[in-house]
């Protein structure tokens, strides 16, 4: 079996290649951002010796008289808003609730009452049903849910009340920053190239085989373990690793985007896009296509 | 990163499961009210040291480096804006040795990691007063010397470690376990807190680099 090694290379700064400057006011920790006294304080900054100071490193952004300082890099964690889309991985079964792991500062929640029972039934739900929930869900087992309510520090509470979401089956998880999932009308896509896709708001992109027949009756319980056939299994193999490349080349995330860097990427084999020039290439094509789409 | 010498840090910090900023787990009782809660774990790799150590965590040095990188991250962590959190910091110092009877220049642990540490937090978006760097520093023949490499340090001379919050030039630690004179004191701190803004200097260089990239990609 032959392998390919490369050594480690310098990586050229993206901004060369973009071509692009930014006219924003960049700081750093203990930057001075100014010494009027007349704004108010936003994120990010902290008034010392009648001075504001920056305390993360980012942009400065001024709203009539707020002056916040936006990080750049805090956006690698996402902060819940009600109605978005998550993809989570389940890491605690506790008394009357799940622990979901959602790429956030603090653990989201995912109360038994917000989750949708068997067979969609609406009813209380007893003691037998706390007793049971692990059967329903596990340590480890990935859902799709909605973003119901956020609690004051930031923690975020899910719902699952729809048969579109629930426990994922087979497919392939990618993570990536938050902020590169573009926000749009519907985040599950049904991509012609034959797999589906879900583009989590909190940076969690699953992509698994399109299901032939939607089951209504399973509520998003019952995973569907039937044998994935090779054809689709490349389809999803290509498709993640075009994901990976469009977000190492910074681009945003939404179906269109996904769909044009699956299209570029047909003439090279699957792991040949994993490799820097390819992936260059194949991204610099999709941003092309993409600016002729819009312009 | 490494310092002039070859003392090299990894510092581990945001990822989904070994999260920087956390909702403390266990023991709730520890959870401060109003502030966030500041944990410095300092483990050295086994090959780190002139012998293998088998023991790389528990053990006093790691302890009292660990309690040192605490002290300091408090005063430079704006703390009051994460209450009933943990700000967890882990770090590893690599250091290889070259052959028995060279011994590499590496000395200077504390300052390498506070640096490494003060990378860490700035990049996992956590508000800080200020950069933080260190240095060491020593006092050996009548000269002050910065960045004291393994060599000097095992020399036996008086050794201060000082980090530093360069803008404002406050002293988040200043430490030494050794007899110096007082009259040298002040060579030797002025020694430090020089080499601890030249590590600033290049600090500062590289993040605004990082933001500036960032600001590229993402700020359209």
């Amino acid at each position: 079996m032959a392998m390919e090694m490369r050594l480690p290379a310098a990586r050229k700064p993206l901004s060369e290649v973009l071509a692009r400057d930014t006219k924003k006011h960049l700081v750093v920790p203990g930057d001075t951002i100014t010494t009027d006294t007349g704004f108010m304080r936003g994120h990010g900054t902290y008034m010392g010796e009648e001075k504001l100071i920056a305390s993360v490193a980012g942009s400065v952004e001024r709203v009539n008289k707020l002056i916040c300082v936006w990080s750049f890099l805090l956006s690698s964690r996402y902060n819940g808003e009600v109605g978005d889309i998550v993809v989570g991985r389940i890491t605690e079964v506790q008394q009357k609730r799940w622990k979901v792991d959602t790429n956030s500062r603090l653990d989201s929640v995912l109360l038994l009452s917000s989750m949708n029972l068997p067979g969609g039934e609406l009813r209380r739900r007893s003691a037998e049903d706390e007793l049971a929930m692990r059967g329903f869900l596990q340590e480890g087992d990935l859902i799709s849910a909605e973003v119901q309510a956020v609690f004051s520090d930031g923690a975020v509470s899910l719902h699952t009340r729809s048969l579109k979401y629930g426990k994922l089956g087979q497919g392939v998880l990618v993570q990536v920053s938050p902020s590169l999932v573009k926000r749009q009308k519907t985040h599950f896509h049904d991509l012609p190239c034959g797999a589906s896709v879900i583009l989590g708001n909190n940076g969690f992109v699953w992509i698994y085989p399109t299901p032939e027949h939607k089951d209504e009756d399973a509520g998003g319980f019952i995973p569907d373990l039937e044998p994935v056939s090779l054809t689709d299994r490349e389809v999803i193999s290509r498709l993640r690793n075009c994901v990976v490349s469009l977000v190492t080349q910074r681009m945003m995330l939404y179906d269109t985007s996904i769909l044009y860097c699956y299209e570029a990427s047909l003439p090279h084999q699957i792991k040949d896009i994993l490799k820097p020039e390819v992936m260059e290439e194949i991204v610099l094509e999709t941003r092309q296509r993409l600016l002729e789409q819009e312009g | 990163m490494s310092l002039p010498g070859h003392t090299k840090c990894r510092t581990e910090y945001i990822r989904p499961k070994t999260a920087l900023l956390r909702k403390i787990r266990g023991s709730r009782s520890r959870a401060l009210p109003d502030r966030a809660l500041v944990n410095c774990q300092y483990s050295s790799a086994t090959f780190s040291t002139g012998e293998r150590k088998r023991r790389p965590h528990g053990d006093r040095k790691s302890c009292e480096m660990g309690l040192q990188l605490r002290q300091t991250f408090e005063a430079a962590i704006l703390t009051q804006l994460h209450p009933r959190s943990q700000i967890d910091i882990y770090v590893q110092p690599l250091r290889g040795v070259v052959s028995l009877q060279v011994l590499q220049a590496d000395g200077g642990t504390y300052a390498a990691c506070v640096n490494a540490a003060t990378l860490a937090v700035l990049d996992a978006g956590i508000p800080m007063r200020d950069f933080v760097c260190a240095c060491s520093a020593g006092f050996v023949d009548g000269t002050a010397l910065a960045d004291l490499s393994h060599v000097e340090e095992a020399a036996g001379g008086p050794q201060l470690a000082l980090a530093l919050l360069p803008a404002s030039g406050q002293i988040a630690l200043l430490e030494m376990d050794a007899r110096l004179h007082e009259d040298h004191l002040e060579w030797v701190l002025e020694a430090a807190a020089q080499a601890a803004r030249d590590v600033h200097t290049l600090l500062d260089r590289v993040v605004r680099q990082h933001v500036h990239e960032a600001s590229i990609l993402l700020g359209d």
